[in-house]
């Protein structure tokens, strides 16, 4: 019969129809400013820096301003100047660190590269996603105070990754204070066989 | 045809379509050229939408142009991302573990489902049902979405592959949370199918519209559903048998007449094969690694040489094509885009017909703006 499939189709929407009205599982629509949305915890948008304490957030900033980021964003919008000094890391290990980074985030395109590709840790995806700026220019564009975020942070928007990195630069420290230990240990019994008398002070 | 112009003394009335119409799929614009109603000419004219995706690709390392692939066809990113994977691969020599490989074929089917329920909304939205069978698929195509951004990170632009294997593995409750949901997608088909391909309005619109010739298809150099609309049986996924897809079984839906209906059938034909693809990769899974161990983040450096990798995109053939001089930038950086090349028939498609046809013939190409454009 003609007209058959027409209402064969008309039935179907006025199921749904009714249904998105009774069925809770098909009231998906969700009030946003009043309802937070759930991000999952790979979710990306901009990416911050972690610091590994909260009060002094530039004082223990993981970077160490090395510039393999900026040189593989894609869209360049990271500028990073190293500074003049240098400062001790958590490894006691003296550092240069970022005297600029800025992130232009109204050129960021949100590809995690810069995350992928940091050996230290230090750059991270935020879960923020609603900035607004009511300067185009310089509203977007981000600066280091900015974009210092401390790690409990991390921990809070993503608590395995942030885990197992914690895991992972706790092991690196102990290793690094076992290989310390163990050469001054060396140069100390080196000292005494040469000098007695000077004894092994000195530290690396 | 009769041309009313010479009986009447009227004249051709040019008409631009575009590039902000809303039925043209994005920044496209057509100089149509009508008769009356019929259509005597159509010129597309692209490259609103161009940013040099090539040209930047050259001057960046190789990893660095792969979260621009995701932008290339914005619909299908996961299968770009693959895409440019397999020729990097094949220049770097690299192989891909079995875990990545399946998971590979995971995501591309996935993504298919993703865009080829688009395109059936988007192809009614043509007709002039604005806007509930739309509305329809951009709800299942929701759930897809928030798997991928559950999994890599973002909806769209997930960035998901890697030379050598996979970003991120997908954790248990993921691949439950997935199987689930292809396992559901067949009633999504079904209730579809029932609102709208018996439809009259929608048999009348499309049947015989816009019919396709299978030696003027392969002339064109069309490929994906469009090309097997036409009755020829030309599925890289077959033929080419890269990645893992020997290992599943699946049929190759054919069309017979080549019109709209069939371009239109065979999307729903496919999104069905490929939950049978889903079903068996969920089932088969292997446990291992992601990641080829040789395969090396920064730095790469291919031999000199030149690769092309190919794969079935969702639209049609999507290749790119490499050449390596030795360095970290490729030397040369060529996309075959199918949205661009699925594009050249349109006006032999749509000479003599309406522009209420055009319309439908476009939406039924299926074409991503992203993609002809680069």
């Amino acid at each position: 019969m003609l007209g058959s499939g027409i209402l064969k189709g008309l039935a179907v929407t006025a199921k749904n129809f009714v249904g998105s009205y009774h069925n809770p599982a098909r009231m998906v629509t969700q009030e946003y400013p009043d309802v937070q949305p759930q991000l999952p915890a790979n979710y990306r948008n901009f990416p911050f820096l972690v610091t590994e304490n909260a009060t002094d957030p530039m004082g223990t900033m993981r970077c160490v301003a090395c510039q393999i980021c900026e040189k593989e964003c894609p869209p360049q919008c990271i500028y990073i100047e190293k500074s003049k000094d240098k400062k001790p890391d958590a490894n006691g290990k003296l550092q240069l660190y970022p005297a600029v980074f800025d992130i232009d985030t109204a050129v960021c395109m949100s590809c995690q590269l810069c995350v992928e590709v940091c050996p230290f840790d230090a750059i991270k995806m935020d879960h923020v996603f609603a900035i607004a700026a009511t300067n185009r220019f310089s509203g977007l564009l981000l600066n280091r105070e900015e974009l210092a975020k401390p790690n409990t942070y991390f921990h809070e928007i993503r608590p395995d990754e942030a885990a197992e990195v914690d895991g992972r630069l706790a092991a690196e420290r102990a290793a690094a204070e076992e290989k310390a230990k163990a050469a001054a240990a060396a140069k100390a019994t080196a000292a005494t066989a040469t000098k007695p008398a000077t004894g092994g002070a000195a530290a690396p | 045809m009769r041309a009313v112009h010479d009986e009447f003394h009227g004249d051709l009335l040019e008409v631009s379509m575009g590039p902000q119409h809303p039925s043209t799929h994005g920044v496209f614009r057509m100089v149509v050229t009508l008769d009356g109603e019929q259509i005597v000419k159509l010129k597309p004219v692209f490259g609103y939408l161009h940013r040099n995706h090539e040209k930047i690709a050259e001057s960046t390392s190789y990893l660095s142009s792969m979260p621009y692939t995701d932008r290339l066809d914005y619909l299908c990113s996961m299968s770009n991302n693959w895409a440019y994977a397999l020729a990097v691969e094949k220049l770097g020599g690299l192989t891909v573990p079995d875990r990545a490989q399946y998971l590979r074929v995971i995501m591309a089917e996935l993504t298919r489902l993703v865009n080829h329920s688009c395109l059936v909304g988007f192809l009614f939205n043509d007709l002039g049902t604005s806007f509930t069978p739309l509305l329809y698929a951009f709800r299942e195509r929701e759930k897809i979405l928030d798997l991928f951004e559950s999994l890599s990170g973002s909806r769209m632009m997930c960035n998901y592959q890697r030379f050598g294997g996979c970003r991120v593995d997908p954790p248990p409750a993921w691949l439950a949370a997935a199987s689930a949901l292809v396992d559901n997608f067949p009633r999504f088909l079904d209730e579809y199918e029932t609102m709208l391909t018996g439809n009259e309005i929608m048999l009348a619109r499309t049947q015989g519209i816009g019919p396709m010739g299978a030696a003027q298809a392969i002339n064109a150099g069309i490929t994906g559903p469009c090309l097997r609309a036409t009755g020829v049986d030309y599925d890289l996924r077959k033929v080419d048998a890269y990645g893992f897809y020997p290992r599943f079984n699946f049929r190759v839906p054919l069309g017979a007449h080549g019109d709209t209906y069939d371009r239109y059938m065979m999307r729903i034909l496919e999104m069905r094969e490929s939950v049978k693809i889903l079903q068996q990769a969920f089932r088969e899974l292997p446990a291992g690694p992601i990641m080829d161990p040789k395969a090396k983040l920064r730095g790469f450096r291919p031999k000199v040489g030149e690769a092309y990798g190919r794969l079935e995109g969702p639209k049609g053939e999507l290749g790119f094509y490499l050449i390596s001089d030795g360095s970290t930038n490729p030397w040369r950086y060529r996309v075959r885009p199918p949205s661009l090349i699925n594009l050249t028939l349109l006006e032999e498609l749509c000479l003599g017909r309406t522009i209420a046809d055009a319309v439908v013939i476009l939406g039924s190409i299926d074409i991503v703006l992203g993609e002809v454009d680069r």
